[in-house]
């Protein structure tokens, strides 16, 4: 239960360490946040200073612009009015950190969104120990298995192998940060060419002044020869899959990138020919495992499966509890 | 087994109709006739009786995962589909079970019919390890009987016209019947469904018609051009049905094929006797099309659709349920004569000779017609005649009449049948109209009589298959726009299926009484809706449910009241099961009233007030509107 010596507590504008006087991940302005990662719902505008993984400053700077960002490397620490932070892969998407606040010899950490198994898009998630972990519980349920994601990619890569031999577009819809660059460095990129939506295109371009090698791409407004699109890979957010965009392509085959996609009712409501399981959120085996590697006694859910993550842990034998935070409003799309 | 799991998972990954009927196509030219007969049997909607009780299902389900109960039903209600989310559940398992579906079928999941829970559960899992993904959930779907793969029965019959090379048409007849729960599908009886035609062969046995279905006016009716080339009818808020008589004998047909001959025994009584002054006709085949409808005598209209359901529920209805709710049926259609398929005739000369078979005059302009034949008269009951009372000089001979004067109609029925004299079988009356704005001033008068608007149909039409349009005649259904009240959103539920963890079942209450100053009054649930919303809208409230829940019972939240919707309905009836005192039919959300307090919603007065319509009110639409 909440105590005065939490290292951090919940307040109406978001999660906040009295001790250090700091706010992470806030959705309402705050003088000073520590912002995990660049999605929407945990990346806000209007904060006064930030304090952000070096890793993640071109998306964050494409997402947020000119804010006042002061940058910490991998496992640098800070220490502000007594209070050491430092931040740690989470390995959910380019620059994504947990948060680790050590204080009078406490540890805590918020981990944000995270991702346990890697890929080279971003740095891998690294358990950290600490006495509270705050948890996100997206996938929070037993039925949440994802395969592993060479299996996934190489499914991803026939399916457009066979679009392309029978000269359909492939169109396949994941969010823009994160999904969209996962994919283009994870397919074979040989089969045809990688056309890009404007939105996808423009974090593609902060992914590769990050240093990420992603296979060329092209705007679908660059496309002169509209023969091209009949073997192409066509990248769009979801919210892009107007009947009017697409009807430039060629006999377009669509599908979507999620690991809601897990769930035939999701995918039937998606109304695409094709889900593919790929999430850059943790599975059900996932949590359990990032919790235990954390050694920690007291867990906080903030997000997703928050009741069923609360009941589990407490069976477990651990102190838990939840936070209720405003994050998750992006995750129908991007996790 | 693989075969049909795989054939079953590509069905369910494909949103092309072409597609679907392809990859089954493909399916049914490479089976092997028995698999493939079961296949056809369970794509066409067919379910076997169920073959281990759910209970043991999630209990072998929980043991094999090793979940506590509690988290597989939270697995459950985010998934929305029992078979699915014990796919998920499962460990991985070894999918080295290549038995082909008939087998896998009699020897792995008949047998678990009956069996003790202990040897279910051994059974399950038994025939789960030796499955992969796609056939532990075909298993799954098997046993709980929710087979539903977006293919419907339209499909499977292009599929096989496309194997067989058969008129589509005739395979949808050879169809009916094939998936009678009471019998097991064999190679030869799929043989016999793409067997090629014999010249002259007509359908035999008891089986019914493909029932042909009305679309819905979009607009107003005059598009449909000279109301003379136009036959109107009730449209009755009933039991679609078919009555077969054939060889001496009766069978009663509901839509969905279900043969519900023992269910209405007094009808069948009537069929009897018809066909005992009929002999010819009845043993040479007559197929009559028309509707099952509870009947009120006392107020000479039918009773609300709750009545007649209490009778499709029952098997085999006692003398006190016979009593409280008779049922009779109006035939509007004549599908088979003296043994010959009159569906390709125009309706005017179908309705002329169904007419003359039931001896009455079709048109309520006041001059119905019992004609020679008499109305039906219930065997070895004397003093049933009835619809005597009413002749007129209108003969049931020839293409009927177009009468131009009427506009009063009459009841459908004498108003006051004499208790037991219920005729049974009778004609569906026609309307007559002289022009479209009368005919819709007799469809304004339908909510009194307990109809739900009027069905115009082609003179010249044929009578098709399904919903398939046929080309200038067709049947269009002309229904009163709906009842409508405001109300607020109270209690919400997630969905299944496609909108599995999604809040997509809601509870509406109305307040009981208006909103003053002061305290606000209660709301008093009154109808759960979960149509009518788009896509969008479903994510957009399902995000304020999550926002302002107020207390969690399972899978439902209570709310606190903030949004509006308009709610449409067909029906309104006192019901003394329900706190609101009232039970509305087809109830659904015609618009979300974001321009409305939640102040301002309906009051239970405003319910009441509807009811008080739908009786007796002279205006049909309710003081509401």
């Amino acid at each position: 239960m909440p105590s005065a010596d939490d290292l951090v507590v919940l307040r109406p504008e978001g999660m906040y360490c009295p001790a250090g006087d700091f706010h992470i991940d806030p959705w309402r302005p705050v003088p000073r946040a520590v912002i995990t990662h660049a999605h929407a719902d945990h990346a806000r505008p209007g904060h006064g200073h930030c304090l952000a993984a070096a890793e993640g400053e071109t998306v964050l700077r494409a997402r947020l612009g000119g804010v006042s960002l002061q940058l910490l490397g991998w496992g640098q620490t800070v220490v502000h009015r007594g209070v050491s932070v430092s931040l740690h892969p989470a390995g959910h998407i380019l620059g994504s950190a947990q948060v680790r606040i050590a204080h009078r010899g406490r540890v805590w950490v918020v981990s944000g969104d995270y991702r346990v198994e890697p890929d080279r898009t971003c740095s891998a998630f690294e358990p950290v120990r600490c006495d509270t972990f705050i948890t996100e519980s997206t996938f929070g349920l037993p039925v949440y298995r994802w395969q592993p994601q060479h299996t996934l990619m190489a499914e991803i890569s026939r399916w457009w192998a066979d679009n392309a031999a029978a000269g359909r577009t492939s169109v396949l819809y994941g969010y823009s940060l994160g999904k969209a660059q996962r994919i283009l460095a994870g397919v074979d990129a040989a089969i045809g060419p990688i056309v890009c939506h404007a939105a996808v295109e423009s974090l593609n371009r902060a992914y590769r002044e990050a240093g990420v090698a992603l296979p060329p791409t092209r705007l679908v407004s660059e496309v002169t020869d509209r023969a091209d699109f009949s073997r192409a890979l066509v990248i769009a957010p979801p919210s892009a899959g107007t009947a009017g965009w697409l009807r430039r392509f060629s006999d377009p085959v669509d599908a979507f990138a999620s690991g809601w996609m897990a769930l035939r009712g999701a995918r039937r409501r998606r109304g695409v020919d094709r889900g593919f399981v790929l999430s850059d959120h943790a599975d059900w085996p996932g949590l359990q495992q990032a919790i235990a590697a954390t050694g920690a006694t007291r867990v906080i859910v903030t997000h997703g499966q928050v009741p069923v993550m609360v009941r589990w842990l407490g069976e477990q034998g651990l102190q838990a509890e939840a936070f209720q935070t405003e994050f998750g409003s992006e995750e129908a799309q991007s996790a | 087994m693989k075969a049909f799991a795989a054939l079953y998972a590509a069905l369910d990954a494909s949103s092309s109709t072409r597609h679907k009927v392809a990859v089954m196509s493909d399916y049914l030219r490479t089976a092997p006739p028995a698999d493939a007969a079961w296949a056809v049997y369970f794509l066409a909607g067919g379910k076997p009786r169920q073959t281990v009780p759910s209970r043991v299902l999630r209990e072998a389900a929980c043991e094999a995962a090793g979940l506590a109960p509690w988290l597989f039903e939270e697995s459950y209600a985010a998934v929305g589909d029992l078979a699915e989310t014990i796919a998920h559940l499962l460990p991985e398992g070894a999918a080295t079970d290549d038995t082909g579906l008939a087998q896998w079928l009699q020897t792995r999941l008949l047998p678990l019919r009956g069996a003790a829970p202990a040897d279910a559960a051994r059974g399950l899992r038994e025939a789960w390890a030796g499955l992969d993904w796609n056939g532990r959930f075909l298993l799954n779907k098997l046993i709980t009987g929710g087979l539903r793969v977006g293919v419907s029965r339209q499909l499977v019959v292009r599929a096989l016209a496309a194997v067989s090379g058969l008129d589509a048409a005739l395979i949808a007849q050879r169809m009916i019947g094939f998936t009678d729960a009471r019998r097991s599908p064999e190679a030869q009886h799929l043989a016999a469904l793409l067997a090629p035609t014999q010249a002259g062969v007509t359908v035999r046995d008891g089986r019914p018609y493909p029932f042909f279905l009305a679309h819905p006016v979009a607009g107003e009716p005059d598009s449909l051009g000279d109301i003379a080339r136009w036959q109107a009818e009730w449209k009755w808020d009933g039991v679609r049905g078919q009555l077969v008589l054939r060889d001496g004998q009766v069978w009663l047909w509901s839509r969905g094929e279900e043969l519900v001959t023992e269910r209405f025994p007094e009808v069948v009584r009537a069929a009897q006797a018809w066909a005992a002054r009929h002999p010819a006709q009845a043993a040479a085949g007559t197929v009559f099309d028309g509707e099952l409808l509870a009947w009120d005598s006392a107020a000479s209209r039918p009773m609300p659709f709750a009545a007649l359901q209490r009778r499709t529920a029952r098997l085999k209805p006692g003398a006190a349920l016979l009593r409280e709710v008779p049922v009779r049926f109006l035939a509007y259609d004549l599908l088979e004569h003296e043994g010959r398929d009159w569906r390709e005739r125009p309706l005017s000369e179908r309705r002329a000779q169904l007419e003359r078979l039931l001896g009455e005059a079709g048109e309520t302009d006041g001059a119905g017609d019992a004609g020679s034949a008499v109305g039906p008269r219930e065997q070895g009951e004397p003093g049933e005649q009835v619809e005597e009372g009413k002749t007129g000089e209108q003969g049931g001979q020839g293409e009927p009449v177009d009468t131009v004067e009427p506009v009063e109609p009459v009841e459908p029925v004498d108003p006051v049948d004499p208790p037991g004299a219920l005729p049974r079988l009778h004609c569906s009356p026609r309307l007559s109209a002289p022009d479209w704005p009368s005919l819709a001033a007799l469809r304004a008068s339908a909510r009194t009589r307990g109809v739900e608007g009027l069905m115009l149909k082609h003179r010249d039409g044929a009578y098709g298959v399904g919903r398939v349009r046929v080309p200038g005649g067709g049947w269009w259904k002309w229904k009163l726009d709906p009842l409508s009240i405001d109300a607020v959103l109270l209690y919400a539920q997630r969905g299944h299926g496609r909108r599995a963890s999604l809040y997509t079942d809601y509870t509406f209450a109305v307040w009981a009484e208006p909103p003053g100053e002061g305290e606000p009054p209660a709301l008093v649930p009154f109808a759960k809706a979960y149509s009518g919303l788009t896509d969008e809208e479903i994510r957009q409230v399902d995000a304020v449910i999550r926002r302002t829940t107020v207390e969690r019972f399972g899978p439902v939240r209570s709310l606190q009241p903030t949004l509006v919707f308009e709610l449409g309905f067909e029906g309104i009836a006192p019901s003394p099961r329900h706190r609101s005192g009232v039970a509305v039919r087809f109830p659904r959300m015609l618009r979300w009233r974001t321009d409305k307090p939640i102040r301002e919603a309906d009051t239970l007065d405003s319910l009441r007030a509807l009811l008080a319509g739908a009786r007796d009110d002279p205006d049909p639409q309710g003081p509401h509107r």
